[in-house]
């Protein structure tokens, strides 16, 4: 679904990505991982199209990510945290987003319900909890069955009951065919939920492969012994 | 949850590929965007406090003056401090505010530009409103609008509608170009410095020093580099009180005529609204988020 070739990145002048070349096949769930600046959020904007690509060639579905906008209807994203304009309600939100995107004929509610935000909907976000704002976030992901999913540490901020909520419906939407990108620092929940892992390691990829190969070639029995592992291996701290 | 019925995922998404939503025009999505701005930022305390201090002021200069020549002038000096200083600080403000929402936008199948006008509608709009209202609310209320004031009020309403379009465009271009929000608020100001106070001294300071020369000219060019002095020889032109304040004043009554001099500065108005629109419009579309 996603092809990376050769892609460049820096960010005042210091590098980021250094020529990663990386393939996110359509139906699974595949996970980035690496230490702290390891170019993992920046490589899910370039998906996205916020951040731009010094050189090298990113598709989707086959077609270039030169800056076009009508791809993205196809892509949900769950940041890292996001800050809403504080006057307005959730509601407002999907409206703009439902709007925005040309209607919605099969929204997917499901983790409006879940995550119990019913209630939440009117509610003005300057009054919302972080944790909250982040469960909303989530259900935006999700709400217009996008083909691609990307989240970023998606249970950093989520108590242990939206976060098994959202796993789950992570595994439901996956066995329905969605592909997904996900970036995590908890990588006992990757283990968990991956199909296919992909290592950044000072802006180049130290593996991609199953995360079961991942930990046979570090002679780990987890997945965050064998991250921890390989980071130690090139002199680098765990993040 | 979905139909579990839907066996063959890859079919799903093949449908909805050869289906492709139907996005709205761009008009049509500046429009949804501006909507929801305007909800956000017609709330805010800032744009509440801007309206209410011009309904105050402009009420007390029409109690104690009246509506002739020296109370609109001091009106128009109020509106030249206090228009670009709101703007400029509340724009900064609210581009670096708007960063994550913004990103969350780009996320979706909107274009850059189409996200930029929504987001600069939203700015600018809000405040033209607190600040049209503000000024004409008392004019009208004191049943002072006669039909010369009439115009005058048109008149000053289109500068601060301009001011607030010309130093909306430099926040966002701020904003734009500088990540660190203090920073970035410093340089605002000291854009605003600039033009309220530090131009006209340097302006004065230079038709001093060279009065045995023939300065106009280049004083008739160098006023062009000023939005406020711009906005101030507009109104001035107006009210027929340019050859009492402002050396540029005195120099485009002089040297182009009333008409042509307001025509002229009008244009150069919305230049200064086009260039620095037009170069924060090619950084957004630039930038990495």
């Amino acid at each position: 679904m996603i092809t990376a070739h050769d892609i460049h990145k820096a960010f005042a002048s210091r590098p980021i990505l250094r020529g990663v070349n990386l393939a996110v096949p359509r139906g699974e769930v595949t996970a980035i991982i690496g230490p702290n600046a390891a170019g993992k959020t920046t490589f899910n904007k370039m998906v996205l199209g916020l951040v731009r690509p010094d050189a090298g060639d990113l598709r989707m579905n086959g077609q270039r990510i030169d800056g076009s906008a009508a791809y993205r209807a196809q892509i949900g994203y769950m940041p890292q945290a996001a800050r809403f304009p504080e006057n307005l309600r959730a509601a407002d939100i999907i409206a703009l987003l439902t709007d925005l995107r040309g209607g919605a004929p099969e929204r997917d509610d499901e983790l409006i319900d879940t995550l119990s935000l019913a209630p939440v909907l009117q509610t003005p976000m300057r009054v919302l909890s972080g944790g909250t704002r982040q469960r909303i976030n989530a259900a935006l992901a999700f709400l217009f069955r996008p083909e691609l999913l990307i989240l970023d540490e998606p249970t950093a901020a989520l108590d242990p009951v939206s976060s098994s909520t959202l796993k789950d419906k992570i595994r439901s939407a996956r066995a329905q065919g969605t592909t997904f990108l996900i970036t995590s620092h908890v990588l006992s929940e990757l283990e968990e939920l991956a199909d296919r892992v992909i290592f950044l390691l000072d802006g180049g990829i130290r593996f991609a492969g199953r995360p079961n190969d991942l930990m046979q070639e570090a002679g780990e029995t987890s997945l965050e012994r064998a991250a921890a592992r390989l980071m130690r291996d090139a002199g680098r701290t765990a993040s | 949850m979905r139909d579990a019925s839907v066996a063959e995922p890859a079919a799903v998404h093949a449908q909805q590929a050869t289906e492709p939503p139907r996005l709205p025009t761009p008009t049509r999505a500046i429009g949804r965007i501006l909507r929801y701005v305007l909800a956000d930022v017609m709330r805010n305390r800032w744009i509440l406090g801007y309206a209410l201090f011009f309904l105050v002021a402009t009420d007390l200069l029409v109690r104690l003056g009246g509506t002739g020549p020296r109370a609109l002038a001091s009106l128009l000096n109020l509106v030249l401090a206090l228009v670009p200083l709101v703007t400029v600080v509340f724009g900064t403000i609210y581009w670096h505010g708007a960063r994550e929402f913004t990103e969350l936008l780009l996320t979706q199948p909107v274009e850059r530009s189409t996200l930029f006008h929504g987001l600069f509608a939203g700015l600018v709009v809000p405040l033209v409103g607190a600040f049209a209202l503000g000024v004409s609310i008392p004019l009208i209320a004191h049943r002072a609008l006669g039909a010369d004031t009439m115009g005058t009020l048109g008149l000053l309403l289109l500068v601060g509608a301009l001011l607030t379009a010309i130093f909306g465009a430099l926040a966002v271009l701020i904003g734009g170009l500088v990540d660190d929000r203090l920073k970035g608020l410093g340089i605002a100001l000291g854009a605003w410095l600039t033009c309220t106070v530090a131009f006209d001294g340097v302006l004065l300071w230079l038709a001093v020093s060279f009065r045995d020369y023939p300065i106009e000219g280049p004083l008739l060019a160098l006023s062009f580099a000023n939005p406020v002095d711009l906005a101030r020889i507009l109104m001035l032109l107006r009210l027929d009180l340019a050859t009492m304040m402002g050396v540029t004043g005195a120099v485009f009554t002089r040297m182009l005529g009333s008409a042509t001099g307001m025509a002229i500065a009008l244009a150069a108005m919305a230049m200064w609204t086009l260039v620095p629109g037009w170069l924060a419009l090619r950084t957004f579309r630039r930038r990495d988020f």
